[in-house]
C-alpha cells in the first residue's frame, strides 16, 4: 500500500469514528489543514521531477477530493443526528393550556342590543338614545297618555317627583327626536327602562328597542313588512308572523305581533300557553294625537312605531329560561354567552 | 274579564266552535287569556233526594241516609255533613262514580253501616272552595237527573284580556255585539230597546235625586221597590252565572246588580230604602266628609271626589264603592236602586287614589254607554221580581240634558284608508262593517271610490274619536293577517356621524379578560352614601324595595354588588365592568354615560405556569391606559394623586383630561368600606365620566424621522414622596425641543439608594425630522434634564 493509500484508509477510519463536528473539523485539519497530512504530499511534490509531478500531484488531489467527500457525508450525517437530539430534546407537551387565554365578554342582553341594531343600521335607522329619568310630558302626555287615563295603569310608573319618572318605555326618545327633526324619520330607540313589577316573568328594569319611521304615505303595509322581515331575520328562520289588533294610546291601529313558538313550532307547549304562539313585539301607526305634539303635519306625513322587549327575544333565541338570570350577574351565566 | 261561553252563546248563535271562537275574539283584538272548563271533570253524579236521615247507630256526627237516584232506585249512603235532613236534593255520586281529582266511588262500610255512594258539597265537584255541607240543589230539580247537565256544567270560562279602550266589551252583549260582527249575524242584544220597559208603577213612591256636579253624572236613574221578600234566595242559575264570571254571591239585591252588571254592563247600586234620608244628591264631596264602605275601609274623602250623599252624609263613592250604612242587608225590605252615568274623566284615578279597584270602577274609567241606565233600571226590577217578590215604583231619570256626552260624528275618506292600509276595498264592504258595528252614516260626498263619509258613533264606543279610530276599526274586522305587506322603499341619507367612544372602550376591557354586567339603575341609598357620602341622589317615591330606592350616583355600588354576589359563589377571581347612566339630577342634561370597572383575585386565571400574585393597582391602571389608548387618549391625560372618598387614600389617581375636567378615578377600594362590604380581598375599580370625552378625535399623521434616534438613560435618586408624573413633566419641560420618547424603565429602593428615597431609570430618546443629532446637542439636552432635576427635587445622579 502507497503512503498515500494508507493516508486515505487512516483518514477515512478516522472520519467514519468522528462522534461530533468538532472531532471532523479536527480530522479536517489533520488531513486537509494549511500543515494537514495530504497537504504535506502536495507539498512534498516538489521534491518529484517534472515528469513524475503531474500524475502524482493528480494523485493527490483526487485523494483530497475523496477525504473531502467523506468529511461532507460525515458532517451531514452528523448535523442530522444533531437536529434530531436538539428537536427530541425541544420536544414540549403542546396539548398543555396556553397562556393568558382569558378573554371577557359582553352581556347577553348588549350582544343582542347589538344586534337587532346592526339590522336596523344597515336598513338605514339611526339610533337615537334620551334620559332615563323622563319627565311626565315626554314619557306619557305627547304620548296622548293624560294623567288618569286607564292605560297608566299599564306601566306601573316609578316616580322620583309629582312631574319625573323613571321612563317606561324608550318611546319619550321618539318624541324628543321628532320635537328637533324633520320627517324624514328613520330611528330606533334601544335602553334600559323600568316598571313597578317584579316577579317570575317581570324585572323592574328590562330593556327595550323601538323604532319609528316618519315620511310621507308611510303605511300599515311598510310597518307590516317591516317587522315580518325583521322578526325572521333575528331568528334566522321563516317563522309565521301574526298581527293582532290591539291598543296603545299612541298608535292608531295598534297591533300586538306574535311569532309561531319557537319552541314547540305552534303545536302548543307551555311556553307558549298552549297557543302556538309567542307574543313577541307591539306596534302601530303613529297617532295622530302624537304628531300633533310634535307639530308634525299629519296631512303630509304619516308614521309608524314598533317596540320589543330585549329579555324576551333573548331568551326565546337562547333559552334562558328565568328573566332575572339577567341582573343576577352570575359571571357562570355571563360567560356562557 | 271572565265569561261562560254557554252564557254568551244564548245571546249569539254561531257555529263557530270553541276554539274558533277563541281565535277569533282574539285576532279582533280582544285577546283571549285562558280557557278553562267552568267545572272539574266528573261523572256518575246525579240529583238525589233525601228521603230519610237516621242518626248512625255507632256515630254522633254520621247519619244514614235513604237516598232517592234514577228511576226511583233508593241507595243508603252514610254522610257526615250537617246539613243532610229529608227533603233535600243533593248531588250524589254514586258507585262508579268519579270525582274531580280521579277519586272513584266505591261500595263502602262506615262504622258498620254499608254506604253506596257519597253526598257532595260544592267543594268535593270543584265548584267552589266551600265545603260547608251539602250543596243544596234547589227543590225543583230533578231526581235522577244528571247534575253535569242539570247544571249545565259542560261550558267553558273565556277569560278575556281587554284593552282599556274597549270599555264597552265589559259585558256579555259587548262581547256577543263583537262576536256577532264577527259571523256576520247578530246578537239578542243589538236590539237592546227590546228589553222590559213596562214594569207597573204599583207604589207611587219615587225617591228625589238632584245632580250638582255637572258633566261628571249627567243621568241618574232610580227606583223605588218596596215589600221585597228578605228570605229569598238567589236561584242557582244566577249563582252559576256569577260564579263563572268570579263573583261570590252574597244578597239577591247585591247579585241582582252585579249579574246586570255583567250582562249589560251598566254598573248599579242597590240602597236600604230605610237608611236614606229625605233625598239624594250626586255631588262632590265637602272638605270634612268621610265613609265607611262596604268592605268596612274608612277613608276620608277629597273635594274631588264625587259622592252619593243623602241629607245626612255620604252614602257612596260615586262608580267606585257602596257606603257600609245604607248598604242592603238581610233585613232589607224596602230598596232603592241606583242605575247613572259617571263621567269617565270623574272616575278615572279615584279608584287607585283610595287603593280601590272595583268591577264598576273598571268599567266607569273606561266608559259605560250613557244610554244603558234606563235600561239596566228596568232589567234589574224585572229580576228583582222574579227572585225576591216587591212593588216597583215609577222608574225616574232625573238628567242634566247639556251635561251629557255628546255623540262624536267622525268623517273617514276612502283616501285615507288606500293611504295608511294600501289596501283596496270596496266602499260597500267598508260600510257593512261600520254599520254592523253600530255606526251610523250620516252623509256620503265625493265620486265612488273616493268618498268622503260622515259617521256617528254609537254611544257605547268611547274610543271612537278620530278617523285613524275607524280606520282601524275596519282593518280588525277585515282581519289585520289579510292586509298587505310592503317593503319600505325610503333611500337613506348618508350623514357625517362621529364614532361611537363605547364600542372600543368595551373591545378593550373584554379583551383585557372584563364580563360586563348589567345591574339594576337603583340602588340601596346606605350603599349610596358609604360610596359617595354627601352627595345627594335621585330618589324613587314609590321604589319597589328599600334596597332599590334611589339612583345610582356611581355605578360602583351595583359592580361591588355583583363582585359581591361571584366572591360568594367561590369564584375569587373577578373582573366586571358595565357601562351605563350615572345619575346627578332628574334634569335631562344631568344623567351621564359612564364605563366603569372592578377587579378583584388572582392577576391572571389559574394555570400551569402563570403567576399566582394578586391584582394591585397597576394591573387596573393599566387596563384603563390600554381602554383610554384605544379612543386616542393615552397621551392626552394627566395622571394626579387624587382624593376620593370610596378609594384607598393612598391609592387613588384623579385621571384630567384639558387640565379642568375630571374624566375619572382608579384605585383601590377604601378598606373601610371594604370591609363593610364583608369582602376579604382587596378590589379595585375604575370609572371614568364619558361626558367629558372630547367629540370625535380624528387622528393626524405625525410624520416619521429617516435619521437615526439616540437613546440616553439616567437614573436619578429622589425623595419617595416625588411622583414620576411630577418628575416627567420637569423632564419634558427641560429636554428640548427633541425628545420623542421618555419611558420609566427602573423604580428602586433599598440597598444601594438612600431610606426614603428611590431610584428612577428614566430613558429618553432623541431624533430630529431633518438632520442626524450630534452628540453634543444631545449631551446639553441631557445636562439640562438633570439640572432641572437636581433644582426642583434635589435628584442627584445615581452612578
Amino acid at each position: 500500500m502507497t503512503k498515500l493509500e494508507t493516508l486515505i484508509e487512516q483518514a477515512q477510519t478516522a472520519v467514519t469514528a468522528a462522534k461530533d463536528i468538532t472531532e471532523l473539523e479536527a480530522i479536517r485539519v489533520a488531513y486537509l489543514g494549511k500543515k494537514g497530512e495530504l497537504t504535506g504530499l502536495l507539498k512534498g511534490l516538489g521534491k518529484l521531477s517534472a515528469e513524475e509531478r503531474p500524475a502524482a500531484g493528480a494523485q493527490i488531489n483526487l485523494a483530497k477530493e475523496q477525504v473531502q467527500l467523506q468529511l461532507e457525508q460525515r458532517k451531514q450525517t452528523l448535523e442530522a443526528a444533531g437536529l434530531a437530539e436538539q428537536l427530541l430534546a425541544e420536544r414540549i407537551d403542546v396539548t398543555l393550556p396556553g397562556r393568558n387565554s382569558d378573554i371577557g365578554g359582553l352581556h347577553l342582553i348588549t350582544q343582542t342590543l347589538e344586534r337587532i341594531e346592526q339590522f336596523f343600521t344597515r336598513a338605514g335607522y339611526e339610533v337615537a338614545e334620551g334620559p332615563e329619568i323622563e319627565d311626565d310630558y315626554h314619557n306619557f302626555e305627547a304620548l296622548n297618555i293624560p294623567a288618569h287615563h286607564p292605560a297608566r295603569a299599564m306601566h306601573d310608573t316609578f316616580y322620583v317627583d309629582a312631574t319625573h319618572v323613571l321612563r317606561t318605555h324608550t318611546s319619550p326618545v321618539q318624541v324628543r327626536t321628532m320635537e328637533t327633526q324633520t320627517p324624514p324619520i328613520r330611528i330606533i330607540c334601544p335602553g334600559r327602562v323600568y316598571r313597578c313589577d317584579s316577579d317570575l316573568t317581570h324585572t323592574p328594569m328590562f330593556h327595550q328597542v323601538e323604532g319609528l319611521v316618519v315620511d310621507t304615505d308611510v303605511s300599515f303595509a311598510d310597518l307590516k313588512g317591516t317587522v315580518d322581515q325583521f322578526l325572521k331575520a333575528f331568528f334566522e328562520d321563516d317563522l309565521p308572523v301574526r298581527f293582532r289588533p290591539s291598543y296603545f294610546p299612541f298608535t292608531e291601529p295598534s297591533a300586538e305581533v306574535d311569532i309561531q313558538c319557537t319552541h314547540c313550532a305552534g303545536k302548543g307547549c307551555r311556553i307558549c300557553k298552549n297557543t302556538g304562539w309567542l307574543e313577541v313585539m307591539g306596534c302601530g301607526m303613529v297617532h295622530p294625537r302624537v304628531f300633533e305634539h310634535c307639530k308634525i303635519d299629519t296631512d303630509n306625513y304619516s308614521g309608524f312605531a314598533f317596540g320589543m322587549g330585549v329579555e324576551r327575544l333573548a331568551m326565546l333565541r337562547h333559552g334562558v329560561n328565568d328573566l332575572r338570570m339577567f341582573f343576577d350577574n352570575d359571571l357562570r351565566f355571563l360567560r356562557q354567552f | 274579564m271572565k265569561v261562560s261561553e254557554s252564557w254568551l252563546r244564548e245571546h249569539v248563535e254561531v257555529e263557530a266552535a270553541t276554539e274558533e271562537l277563541i281565535e277569533q275574539l282574539t285576532m279582533a283584538g280582544l285577546e283571549v287569556d285562558a280557557v278553562e272548563p267552568a267545572a272539574a271533570n266528573f261523572s256518575g253524579v246525579l240529583v238525589g233526594e233525601i228521603t230519610s236521615a237516621e242518626k248512625h247507630p255507632d256515630a254522633d256526627k254520621l247519619k244514614v241516609c235513604t237516598v232517592q237516584g234514577a228511576n226511583n232506585e233508593a241507595f243508603n249512603v252514610v254522610c257526615g255533613a250537617p246539613n243532610a235532613r229529608v227533603g233535600l236534593k243533593v248531588p250524589f255520586a254514586t258507585v262508579g262514580a268519579t270525582l274531580p281529582g280521579d277519586f272513584t266511588i266505591k261500595k263502602a262500610k262506615l262504622r258498620g253501616v254499608e254506604s253506596f255512594g257519597m253526598l257532595c258539597s260544592a267543594s268535593e265537584l270543584g265548584l267552589s272552595d266551600d265545603s260547608d255541607g251539602l250543596f243544596e240543589l234547589p227543590t225543583s230539580a230533578e231526581t235522577g237527573a244528571n247534575v253535569r247537565d242539570y247544571l249545565q256544567l259542560d261550558d267553558n270560562l273565556i277569560e278575556v284580556d281587554l284593552t282599556p279602550n274597549r270599555g264597552d266589551c265589559l259585558s256579555i252583549i259587548g262581547l256577543t255585539r263583537e262576536i256577532a260582527v264577527l259571523n256576520n249575524t247578530t246578537s239578542t242584544w243589538t236590539r237592546i230597546e227590546a228589553l222590559p220597559t213596562n214594569i207597573a208603577d204599583e207604589v207611587k213612591d219615587t225617591f228625589k235625586v238632584s245632580l250638582t256636579a255637572g258633566s261628571a253624572c249627567p243621568r241618574y236613574a232610580g227606583r223605588v221597590v218596596r215589600g221585597i221578600n228578605p228570605s229569598a234566595e238567589t236561584p242557582l242559575w244566577m249563582q252559576e252565572k256569577l260564579r263563572r264570571s268570579g263573583i261570590r254571591s252574597i244578597h239577591p239585591v247585591v247579585d241582582i246588580t252585579n249579574f246586570v252588571m255583567l250582562e249589560l254592563g251598566q254598573p248599579l247600586h242597590g240602597f236600604d230604602l230605610a237608611k236614606l234620608n229625605t233625598a239624594i244628591e250626586v255631588r262632590y264631596a265637602r272638605g270634612d266628609e268621610s265613609i265607611t264602605l262596604l268592605d268596612g275601609a274608612e277613608l276620608k274623602l277629597d273635594t274631588e271626589t264625587l259622592i252619593i250623599a243623602d241629607s245626612q252624609q255620604a252614602l257612596a263613592i260615586a262608580g267606585i264603592m257602596g257606603g257600609q250604612h245604607s248598604g242592603v242587608s238581610d233585613d232589607t225590605v224596602d230598596i232603592f236602586f241606583e242605575s247613572a252615568h259617571f263621567n269617565p274623566l270623574t272616575i278615572a284615578g279615584k279608584a287607585r287614589q283610595y287603593g280601590l279597584h272595583t268591577d264598576s270602577s273598571h268599567r266607569f274609567e273606561r266608559g259605560v254607554d250613557p244610554e244603558l241606565p234606563m235600561i239596566a233600571l228596568e232589567r234589574a226590577t224585572q229580576l228583582l221580581q222574579e227572585i225576591a217578590g216587591g212593588k216597583a215604583g215609577p222608574a225616574l231619570c232625573t238628567e242634566l240634558a247639556d251635561e251629557l256626552p255628546p255623540r262624536l260624528n267622525v268623517t273617514l275618506r276612502a283616501a285615507q284608508i288606500k293611504r295608511l292600509l294600501k289596501l283596496e276595498i270596496a266602499s260597500d264592504r267598508i260600510l257593512t262593517i261600520l254599520n254592523s258595528l253600530g255606526l251610523q252614516l250620516l252623509n256620503t260626498a265625493g265620486e265612488a271610490g273616493d268618498e268622503t263619509w260622515h259617521f256617528q258613533i254609537p254611544s257605547w264606543r268611547f274610543d271612537l274619536s278620530i278617523e285613524a279610530d275607524l280606520i282601524e276599526e275596519i282593518a280588525r274586522i277585515y282581519g289585520y293577517n289579510k292586509l298587505p305587506k310592503s317593503q319600505l322603499t325610503l333611500a337613506p341619507e348618508i350623514k357625517a356621524s362621529a364614532p361611537n367612544p363605547l364600542n372600543p372602550i368595551k373591545a378593550t376591557l373584554v379583551n383585557r379578560g372584563y364580563q360586563e354586567a348589567i345591574t339594576y339603575s337603583f340602588i340601596a341609598p346606605q350603599l349610596q352614601q358609604l360610596l359617595n357620602p354627601g352627595q345627594e341622589a335621585v330618589a324613587i317615591t314609590n321604589p319597589i324595595s328599600a334596597d332599590m330606592a334611589v339612583m345610582r350616583t356611581s355605578l360602583w355600588p351595583g359592580l361591588l354588588s355583583a363582585l359581591q354576589y361571584n366572591v360568594n359563589r367561590q369564584q375569587s377571581r373577578v373582573r366586571l365592568f358595565e357601562t351605563g347612566l350615572r345619575f346627578a339630577s332628574q334634569a335631562a342634561g344631568e344623567q351621564w354615560p359612564t364605563v366603569a370597572g372592578v377587579i378583584t383575585g388572582k392577576r391572571s386565571s389559574e394555570n400551569w405556569n402563570n403567576t399566582t400574585e394578586d391584582v394591585d393597582f397597576y394591573d387596573i391602571k393599566g387596563d384603563v391606559e390600554a381602554l383610554l389608548a384605544a379612543i386616542g387618549l393615552a397621551d392626552k391625560v394627566e395622571h394626579i394623586a387624587g382624593n376620593l372618598d370610596a378609594l384607598h387614600p393612598g391609592q387613588t389617581l384623579e385621571i384630567k383630561f384639558n387640565q379642568e375636567k375630571t374624566i375619572g378615578y382608579i384605585g383601590k377600594l377604601n378598606p373601610v368600606i371594604q370591609k363593610t362590604l364583608d369582602l376579604d380581598q382587596p378590589v379595585f375599580l375604575f370609572e371614568l365620566y364619558l361626558e367629558h370625552l372630547p367629540a370625535n378625535l380624528v387622528d393626524q399623521l405625525s410624520q416619521i424621522s429617516r435619521f437615526p434616534e439616540v437613546r440616553r438613560d439616567i437614573a436619578v435618586v429622589v425623595d419617595q414622596q416625588v411622583s414620576v408624573s411630577d418628575l416627567t413633566a420637569i423632564v419634558r419641560a427641560n429636554s428640548g425641543e427633541y425628545l420623542t420618547q421618555l419611558k420609566v424603565f427602573d423604580v428602586y429602593q433599598g440597598k444601594g439608594v438612600e431610606k426614603h428615597s428611590k431610584s428612577i431609570g428614566l430613558g429618553l430618546t432623541f431624533q430630529n425630522k431633518s438632520r442626524t443629532l450630534s452628540d453634543n446637542e444631545v449631551n446639553t439636552a441631557e445636562e439640562t434634564v438633570i439640572r432641572a432635576l437636581e433644582d426642583r427635587f434635589g435628584a442627584s445622579l445615581r452612578r
